[in-house]
């Protein structure tokens, strides 16, 4: 008579019962819903923000000036020695001829255009531009560049750097602080929104146990359902998240035209987003109907 | 089979519910289970039925010891019994036949299983022309019928019926004990625990009667002699 793991079945009850209790399970997809939509719009802050910061970063160099008094050969032999310090990722050597050149050109649409056109090349100096593997120890790798001899000066802003490091670590941090506490608080309510469920069924199980139900029989449909809800939830949730995002981004955009903020399209986050998303509501659902239904086992 | 030896139940707040009991029920028996509000016939029921554990002594169910039973072998002496109760507990959600069906699927029954099995018990208790009906739409002794036919369906070996009549009127109350006779002459044994005494005494069965936790009388062939012995 005893039969072994009947899937058909468990799902069936599950997804039947879903519908018998329809407000209930309408209710924690709701709270499935709305943890994921306040846990994914915290992370796809925090992820842009980083992006951007991390595109900062990128262009995070610094320039060293060489001594004019330096002959031409010194001055190309200092790339190696510049190279060769910890933390220096990339050297670039420009002439100060170039320097005006690109000075000019970056001013080219300008209207004062011919102010910067007439500039003497002795107004700029030969450089080398620095780029820093790792922006926190930019402060370290200018001071040492500083005591390369041939580097009469250096220009680094430094204060900006040590800002960008604050401002991403800080809301790396809050980001990951609020997941977490927003996943407890989640899966307690969808335990508790199940525990409710399955009271409304306290009759059924009774009459399942008399009848001589094991416990593992009585628990599968429950998981079903909160598999389902879960997973119902992530999707729905998905398509909100989509929305949601479409929405802000489009609005930032109007607001402010310069393009400085530049955010990163949904399409590229998608599929993290949909993979969190329902590994989140599975881990809510199954978890909140296996902590609801546990009490009911007991006798 | 049900035996009982010297068993005695004392529930945590103290209250002595048994004090020390024994009879025993053979396989095909019928038996009523008689006695006054508190006197112990609830405690007896929950004992069978491996809700609660006695404090001393020994209960024997169908083959399990209940003194030391595993509780991941409860469900499977369970299956052993059908229960039947004073409110018919009843899914008010399903038709008869989806209740009957749930009671098959809950011990793993498959569907073809089902199939043959439901029309014939449904039939047994005269109720085949009312497999699509809701228990709401059903006269108290029809729900009741159901109940029977619920706890007949996985084919236990006994049939255990907590006070089945105590909702019903005298007529109806005939046809349900008329209708567990029948069982019990199919072979299944039956337990019957109830107050009344007019249908204890229309029929000429094996009756236990006790009385604050003890045994007053086991006659087999008597009656429920209310006034003399209580």
């Amino acid at each position: 008579m005893s039969r072994r793991f009947d899937l058909k079945f468990y799902a069936s009850e599950g997804l039947h019962s879903i519908f018998t209790h329809g407000f209930m399970s309408f209710a924690a997809v709701c709270m499935i819903v709305a943890c994921l939509l306040i846990m994914g719009s915290f992370t796809l802050v925090a992820v842009n923000m980083d992006h951007m910061l991390g595109q900062l970063e990128d262009e995070n160099e610094f320039l060293a000036y060489v001594d004019e008094t330096l002959p031409e050969e010194d001055v190309l032999a200092l790339e190696g020695k510049l190279a060769a310090l910890p933390n220096v990722s990339q050297v670039t050597f420009t002439t100060k001829e170039e320097a005006r050149e690109n000075y000019i050109e970056s001013y080219e649409l300008d209207e004062d255009f011919e102010v910067f056109e007439s500039l003497p090349d002795e107004v700029f100096r030969d450089r080398y531009a620095i780029h820093v593997a790792d922006i926190e120890q930019m402060g370290e790798t200018v001071e040492l560049v500083k005591q390369v001899p041939g580097v009469a000066d250096t220009s680094a802003m430094l204060e900006v750097a040590e800002g960008f490091v604050v401002v991403r670590n800080v809301a790396g941090g809050v980001a990951m602080i609020l997941v977490a506490i927003l996943l407890l608080i989640s899966l307690f309510i969808i335990a508790n929104t199940i525990k409710l469920a399955t009271f409304s069924r306290r009759e059924e199980i009774a009459i399942m146990k008399m009848v001589g139900a094991t416990n593992a029989f009585i628990r599968w449909p429950f998981v079903f359902e909160g598999l389902i809800l879960g997973v119902a939830g992530a999707v729905v949730g998905f398509f909100l998240q989509w929305g949601i995002y479409q929405m802000i981004t489009a609005a930032i955009t109007r607001a402010e035209g310069t393009g400085l903020i530049r955010l990163i399209s949904f399409g590229d986050m998608a599929l993290p987003v949909i993979g969190i998303f329902l590994l989140t509501g599975f881990i809510i659902g199954v978890g909140g109907s296996l902590v609801a239904i546990r009490k009911f086992l007991q006798v | 089979m049900i035996r009982f030896v010297d068993v005695r139940k004392e529930y945590d707040n103290g209250t002595k519910a048994l004090r020390g009991i024994s009879f025993q029920i053979d396989d095909g028996d019928f038996a009523f289970l008689v006695g006054p509000s508190g006197s112990g016939k609830s405690t007896i029921i929950k004992l069978i039925t491996g809700e609660v554990a006695p404090s001393d002594g020994r209960v024997m169910v169908n083959g399990y010891n209940l003194t030391n039973i595993a509780p991941r072998q409860v469900p499977y002496m369970r299956r052993t019994l059908g229960v039947i109760f004073q409110d018919f507990r009843l899914i008010q959600k399903k038709t008869v036949y989806e209740n009957l069906t749930f009671a098959m699927r809950a011990v793993g029954s498959s569907g073809r299983e089902v199939r043959r099995r439901v029309p014939y018990v449904l039939d047994l208790v005269g109720l085949s022309q009312k497999g699509d009906r809701y228990p709401d739409e059903l006269s108290g002794g029809e729900q009741q019928r159901v109940a029977i036919a619920r706890a007949l369906v996985n084919n236990p070996s006994m049939i255990i019926a907590d006070e089945p009549t105590g909702n019903l009127d005298p007529q109806r109350s005939l046809e349900i004990m008329t209708l567990l006779e029948r069982i019990n002459e199919l072979g299944t044994t039956v337990l019957v625990v109830t107050h009344e005494k007019e249908l204890v005494n229309r029929f000429s069965k094996r009756v236990i009667t006790i009385r604050d936790g003890r045994l007053i009388s086991d006659e087999t062939g008597g009656y429920y002699s209310n006034e003399q012995k209580i």
